[in-house]
C-alpha cells in the first residue's frame, strides 16, 4: 500500500534541508535524518533532488540510507511500534510480551497493517534496560511491559 | 572531594531483619550522621550473605570485618571503636564456627571497599543539567583554566597517563598514551572526537553522564583538544539518544557564549570549537573507525588498521577518539591530581568505572564504584540480592559483546587486569545478571540474532559466520542439533575471532566461546539429548 506524497511537498522538503545543513558531504547522514522526520521516509524523488542539489551520485545516497536502520527507504504505518530484542530485554521477560505483540497485530516484524496503522520493527538496545522489556510507539517509550498491557498500550494509538 | 574509607554492611536476608536487622541499620546511619561521617564512611544492606545463628550481620570494609548478633544497641560503640578509633572489636565479632561457608569469600575482600564513590557521576542528579551556572558553583572549568593557564599541553597529557586512566568503552586502552601518540602525529590539523554512539546492549552509562552533567563531558574533551594540539571536535551521539543530544548542543551555546568555548577560550591563544553529530541507528559506528566513516558522511563500514586514527583519522588527519567516560573522568583528574585518582581502583586499573546493573536481580540501575569491586559484592549490595530468591547462573559484562562470566568467577575482582587473566573482558560496563532460568543456548541465540542484524556485511568470517552460527543455535533450540554442531559452532568463532575485519566479528565469537566453554554440559543435552536443562528452549520444530 503506497501512499504517495505529493511530489510538491517532497521537493520542498529537500530543498529546505539543503538549504538549512549545506550540501557538504560530511552533511548527508544529518539531511537524510531530517528529510526522514519531515516525510517519514525517504522517497526515490527525495534522493534524486539530493543528488542533484549535493552532486553526491544517487547509488551513494542509496547505499548511505539503506544502511542506518533510523532512515527509510519505503512508507510506513501512521504508527511505528519499535521492539527491543536485546538481551537485557529477552532476559527481564521480553519474550512473551514479544509473542503477544505478535498475535495482537497478526503481522511479522517488518510489515505493515493492511490499514495502515501500525508498522511493527524491531530495535537493538535503546538504553534503558534499567526498566526492562521496553518498546517504543513513535517518540513515546512504554517500559516495564507485561503480555497483559501490550492490547491496553496499543488502543491508545488512533 | 572526601573519598569514602569505610563501609558498613548489615545483612537483609529474611532471618536478619526478623532479628530487628532494619533497626540496626538505621541505627548505623544516624550514629554516622551525628558524628558527621556521613562522606566518609557508607551504609548499606547486603543480601545473600547466608542464614546464620548469629544473625544479623554486620560486615565492615575494608578489614571485611564480621560482626554478629549485632543489636541496636551494639551500634555505638562499633562506630566509636571501629569506624572512629580504627579498632576492631573483638568481643562483638561472629565466631568463627556460627557462620555458615557462604560467608568464605569475604576473606579475600580484606583491604577492599566496595562502597560507591563518585567521580565521573559526582554532579549527576545534583546540578541542573541545562545551567552552566551551576556546574561553575560545582568546581566546573576549573580544571580547564588550570590547564590552559597553567599547563603545557604535554604535562596535562603526562597527568593523565601517570594517573593510568584507562578507556571506558570497552577495550581499556591507556588514554595518556593514546593522546601521546595524537600529540606527536603531524597533521596540518587535529581533531578530537568523543564516541558517545553507546550502543552495546545493556549500557546507558554515558547517556546518564550526557544527560545528568553535559558540561564535564564539554570539559573533557576541551583539555584532550588542548592536550593533543586540536582546535576542532565532534561529539557523535546515537539517534537513539535526543534527550542527550539536546543536553549537550545547548551546554554547548552556554560554554561559547561565556567564552569557554571558540576563540581564545578563556583570553589565552587557544581555540576550539565543538559540534553534536547525531549517528542514524548502527551498533557498528561504536567501532572509532567505522564512526568516523559515519562522521564523513558515508556508511558506517570499519576501515582497515594501521593507520590508526591517532595518525589518519577524520578526513585523514591526526585523531583523537575517546568515550565519554573517559573523558569525563579527566576534569577530575586535573584539579585533584594524578596521585589522589590512584587512590581509587586497583595499582593496574585505577579509578572508578560506571556500571549498569541489568537483569533478574532486585534493583536495577546505574552506579560508580572502584574497579576490583566483585560480581558477588555488585550482586548482593547494589542489585539487592537475586530476584525472588532464584539463584545466580552468570553474567554477561560488557553488552553483547561482553563475556558470560560463569557464577564461579563471581569473587573475581572487576578490572581489566584481573578479568583478562581469567579470560574474560570487563567490556564497556554493563552487568546483565542472569538466573538459572536462564538457557545458553536460549542467550546465544538473541546475541548471535543482534550480531547478524548489526554485522555490516563488509568481511566474509563476520557477515557468513555471524549467521551461520545463528542457525546452528536456533537448529540445536529445535531439538535438530548435533555434536558436529558444536564443534562446527567452535569453528566459527575460532574463524570470527581471527579472521575478521574488526571487533564486531571478533566480539560476536566472544559470547560463543564462552557458552561452550563453561555450559558445555548444558549444551550437549541439547544436542544428544534433546532436552533443554532450563526449560526455555521448545526443543521442537514450529509447524
Amino acid at each position: 500500500m503506497e501512499r504517495s506524497l505529493p511530489q510538491e511537498q517532497v521537493l520542498e522538503t529537500v530543498r529546505y534541508a539543503v538549504q538549512a545543513h549545506g550540501g557538504e558531504r560530511g552533511e548527508l547522514i544529518p539531511l537524510l535524518l531530517e528529510i526522514n522526520r519531515a516525510l517519514g521516509y525517504i522517497p526515490t524523488l527525495a534522493m534524486a533532488e539530493l543528488s542533484r542539489l549535493t552532486r553526491i551520485p544517487l547509488s551513494e545516497i542509496f547505499s548511505v540510507a539503506t544502511f542506518y536502520s533510523m532512515i527509510a527507504t519505503e512508507p510506513r504505518g501512521r504508527h511505528v511500534i519499535q521492539f527491543c530484542e536485546s538481551a537485557p530485554c529477552h532476559v527481564s521477560g521480553g519474550r512473551a510480551v514479544w509473542n503477544a505483540l505478535l498475535d495482537t497485530l497478526g503481522i511479522a516484524p517488518g510489515e505493515t497493517t493492511p490499514d495502515g496503522r501500525w508498522t511493527l520493527l524491531t530495535t537493538s538496545c535503546i538504553g534503558v534496560c534499567d526498566i526492562a522489556p521496553v518498546m517504543m510507539v513513535d517518540d513515546d517509550l512504554h517500559s516495564r511491559l507485561t503480555p497483559g498491557k501490550v492490547a491496553e498500550i496499543l488502543e491508545r494509538y488512533e | 572531594m572526601i573519598p569514602v574509607r569505610s563501609m558498613v554492611l548489615v545483612s537483609s536476608d529474611p532471618l536478619s531483619m526478623s532479628r530487628g536487622a532494619q533497626a540496626v541499620y538505621e541505627r548505623f546511619r544516624q550514629e554516622v550522621v551525628r558524628r558527621g561521617l556521613s562522606s566518609e564512611v557508607a551504609v548499606h544492606t547486603i543480601s545473600e550473605v547466608g542464614r546464620h545463628q548469629v544473625a544479623p550481620l554486620v560486615i565492615v570494609y575494608p578489614e571485611a570485618a564480621i560482626y554478629g548478633p549485632v543489636s541496636p544497641e551494639d551500634v555505638p560503640r562499633l562506630v566509636d571503636e571501629h569506624l572512629v578509633a580504627g579498632r576492631t572489636v573483638p568481643a562483638l565479632q561472629a565466631p568463627r564456627q556460627a557462620l555458615s561457608g557462604s560467608t568464605a569469600w569475604l576473606n579475600t575482600r580484606k583491604g577492599t571497599l566496595p562502597a560507591e564513590q563518585r567521580i565521573v557521576l559526582q554532579r549527576v542528579g545534583i546540578v541542573d543539567p541545562g545551567s552552566i551556572d551551576d556546574y561553575l558553583q560545582h568546581e566546573g572549568y576549573r580544571a580547564l583554566r588550570q590547564a590552559l593557564t597553567g599547563m603545557t599541553p604535554a604535562e596535562v597529557a603526562e597527568t593523565v597517563y601517570k594517573a593510568g586512566l584507562q578507556g571506558r568503552g570497552g577495550a581499556g586502552f591507556p588514554a595518556g598514551l593514546k593522546w601521546r601518540f595524537v600529540a606527536s602525529a603531524r597533521g596540518e590539523k587535529k581533531y578530537v572526537v568523543c564516541n558517545a554512539d553507546e550502543s552495546e546492549p545493556g549500557t546507558f552509562k554515558d547517556r546518564v553522564i550526557m544527560e545528568g552533567d553535559p558540561h564535564s563531558v564539554l570539559e573533557g574533551i576541551l583539555i584532550a583538544a588542548y592536550a593533543v594540539g586540536a582546535r576542532e571536535g565532534y561529539i557523535y551521539v546515537r539517534g537513539e539518544y535526543p534527550l542527550a543530544q539536546q543536553r549537550l548542543k545547548t551546554a554547548i551555546r552556554q560554554a561559547r557564549a561565556r567564552g569557554y568555548l571558540g576563540q581564545n577560550i578563556l583570553g589565552t591563544d587557544f581555540s576550539c570549537d565543538l559540534q553534536v553529530h547525531s549517528g542514524a541507528g548502527a551498533y557498528i559506528c561504536g567501532e572509532e573507525t567505522a564512526l568516523l566513516e559515519s562522521l564523513e558522511g558515508r556508511r558506517g563500514e570499519p576501515r582497515a588498521r594501521p593507520p590508526y586514527p591517532t595518525t589518519s583519522g577524520l578526513w585523514g588527519l591526526p585523531t583523537l577518539v575517546n568515550n565519554v567516560e573517559t573523558l569525563a573522568n579527566v576534569p577530575a583528574i586535573l584539579r585533584h591530581g594524578w596521585e589522589w585518582y590512584r587512590q581509587f581502583g586497583t595499582p593496574s586499573s585505577p579509578g572508578t568505572k560506571v556500571y549498569t546493573i541489568l537483569g533478574n536481580v532486585n534493583r536495577t540501575g546505574a552506579i560508580e564504584v572502584p574497579l576490583g569491586i566483585t560480581l558477588r559484592e555488585v550482586i548482593a549490595i547494589y542489585g539487592g540480592g537475586m530476584k525472588d530468591g532464584k539463584r545466580f547462573k552468570l553474567a554477561q559484562t560488557g553488552g553483547s559483546s561482553g563475556s558470560i562470566v560463569p557464577a564461579s568467577l563471581q569473587d573475581t575482582p572487576m578490572d581489566f587486569d584481573s578479568y583478562r587473566k581469567a579470560g574474560v573482558s570487563l567490556g564497556s560496563g554493563a552487568l546483565l545478571i542472569c538466573n538459572e532460568e536462564t538457557c545458553v543456548i536460549d542467550l546465544g541465540r538473541v546475541l548471535l540474532h543482534f550480531f547478524r542484524r548489526e554485522s555490516c556485511g563488509k568481511c566474509t568470517p563476520c557477515r557468513v559466520g555471524t549467521a551461520r552460527a545463528w542457525r546452528l543455535l536456533t537448529r540445536l533450540s529445535r531439538g535438530q542439533g548435533t555434536l558436529a554442531d558444536l564443534d562446527e559452532l567452535r569453528y566459527i568463532a575460532e574463524a570470527m575471532e581471527r579472521l575478521s575485519n574488526c571487533g564486531l566479528g571478533v566480539s560476536a565469537a566472544v559470547p560463543l566461546t564462552g557458552i561452550l566453554e563453561h555450559y558445555r554440559a548444558e549444551v550437549e543435552a541439547h544436542a544428544r539429548l534433546k532436552v533443554c536443562p532450563a526449560g526455555v528452549c521448545s526443543m521442537t520444530s514450529p509447524g
